[in-house]
């Protein structure tokens, strides 16, 4: 049996005894996030067509999107943040902003009120232009 | 003759992150048979397949456990891509050798934490851990997760890295590794380790290679079988050999396990100088059909993945069989005539993922 049996763990003990703590101290010190970081998904609602694509997408139907009602609803507890809805966002309205989202008691739907844009001025069809005689 | 008591392991037991339940038969001190049952976390997510689109089962495949999660996801990509006659790119095969490797040290480190706290190592037990979240770290900086990363898909990847943080998470990498060799250090030499590890559970290269071992349970009894050696993805290019130790006891597959770090950082090393340049990803047209066995080497050891399309977009089967699966009648003969109060650690040397081995 060695001397110090303890010795070759000491060197890494006494270093840590006088280096600063490991732990981040959540929630005085905010952590930090990459631009990857896979937080919330949001939504540009000024853009959106209501094509609901990404609710098709969506592996986990967090998303529903009511084109009548002129809804786009997601549920942040369904979500698994696999981003399936903002690679097929034809309009790249949907993004992966890398802030979580905020912890819930309840399950609860977050609801947004869509405006779509309004729609391109169509040419007038041949035929019915007014003519002057 | 010591009367023979049976004494419940498991299912919920301080040394076991994951359900599985031993009876040990045991006279005196000594356990002379064990019957394992296995069940208490299965969820059918093979079954899910019937119902999931192939791009999107990889989502479910990578769920399967939350350590080799990238591997899990590889695992099923590859073996759609080879039923499809996708050619991937080399820049695409590159990365995910990088990130398999990284998830390696990642589970590597994190067994080491495990068995420290298992032989009472509280100490070195935080300090493997707080090795372990600069990886993360690297994870959630490249692909977004720290736990589940989403990024390998049918046909490449999701996301790329550019060469300039490739570069900075080498330096990072030579931080994590001088940082991991004190820990090495200790696990190699330290007393205590040792008088716990050496000489416990053996397994000899014959048991090991009749029970079907796999992985550092396999190696650590003189076996040098390895699944990154058929060269599957980038590994036909990069150069290393299995880490083989002779012993096959506790200490040689806990050894097994620190080398390996080691040879998964030089792995990394070779990825990054190697990497080409080029698309990550491709434009995947059509429905697979056909069957595929998708062997890969997880930090566990082998897995093996059975695919089969029947043309439409719902695969008709899958399959996979894990390593702990395959490492647990191994473990039932590690455990016959050892001391009871080595159950613990031997248990935990098969580095157990019960999740996985369920579904």
């Amino acid at each position: 049996m060695p001397i110090n049996p303890f010795v070759k763990m000491t060197a890494t003990i006494i270093k840590s005894l006088f280096s600063p703590s490991a732990c981040k101290m959540y929630p005085v010190e905010k952590p930090v996030f990459y631009a990857n970081t896979r937080g919330h998904i949001a939504i540009q609602t000024d853009k959106c067509t209501l094509c609901t694509l990404c609710a098709k997408k969506c592996p986990t139907y967090a998303i529903m999107v009511d084109r009548n009602a002129k809804l786009w609803k997601i549920e942040r507890t369904k979500c698994i943040m696999c981003l399936n809805c903002v690679y097929a966002c034809p309009k790249k309205c949907l993004t992966n902003e890398n802030q979580y989202s905020s912890p819930v008691t309840v399950k609860t739907q977050e609801v947004f009120n869509i405006t779509p844009p309004a729609p391109a001025q169509v040419a007038e069809p041949c035929g019915q232009k007014e003519t002057t005689t | 003759m010591p009367k023979r008591t049976i004494i419940p392991f498991g299912p919920q037991h301080p040394v076991l992150p994951e359900p599985i339940h031993l009876d040990l038969a045991v006279r005196d001190e000594k356990v002379v048979e064990v019957i394992p049952s296995l069940g208490f976390v299965h969820r059918g997510l093979e079954l899910l397949v019937t119902r999931k689109d192939f791009m999107d089962m990889v989502l479910v495949a990578e769920r399967i456990c939350g350590i080799c999660s990238f591997i899990h996801g590889l695992g099923y990509c590859q073996g759609v891509e080879e039923i499809m006659n996708l050619q991937v790119s080399p820049r695409a095969k590159y990365l995910r050798a990088f990130w398999a490797e990284l998830s390696r040290v990642h589970s590597h480190i994190l067994w080491l934490g495990l068995a420290a706290d298992a032989f009472g190592f509280e100490s070195l037990f935080m300090h493997s851990w707080k090795i372990r979240e600069k990886i993360l770290d690297i994870f959630e900086e490249t692909t977004g997760g720290r736990v589940i990363f989403g990024v390998c898909k049918v046909g490449g990847l999701r996301k790329d890295i550019e060469n300039d943080v490739l570069e900075r998470i080498r330096k990072t990498m030579d931080e994590i590794e001088a940082d991991y060799r004190t820990i090495a250090k200790v696990f190699k030499e330290d007393y205590s380790v040792k008088h716990r590890n050496c000489g416990v559970g053996v397994l000899t290269a014959d048991e090991a290679y009749k029970l079907g071992a796999v992985g550092p349970t396999l190696r650590a009894s003189g076996i040098s079988q390895d699944m990154r050696k058929i060269g599957y993805g980038a590994y036909g290019d990069l150069n290393f050999e299995p880490v083989v130790e002779k012993d096959g006891d506790c200490y040689a597959r806990t050894m097994v396990r620190v080398r390996e770090v080691y040879q998964s950082f030089d792995l990394m090393r070779q990825c990054i100088d190697k990497m080409p340049e080029g698309p990550v990803d491709m434009k995947v047209t059509g429905f697979p059909k056909g069957e595929f066995f998708s062997r890969l080497e997880q930090p566990r050891g082998e897995v093996v993945y059975y695919i089969k399309g029947d043309g439409t977009k719902f695969i008709q089967r899958y399959r996979v069989r894990t390593p702990t699966f395959a490492n647990v009648p191994p473990l039932v003969k590690m455990l016959g005539g050892c001391d009871l109060a080595d159950v613990p650690v031997i248990v935990l040397t098969i580095d157990p993922c019960i999740s996985c081995t369920e579904r």
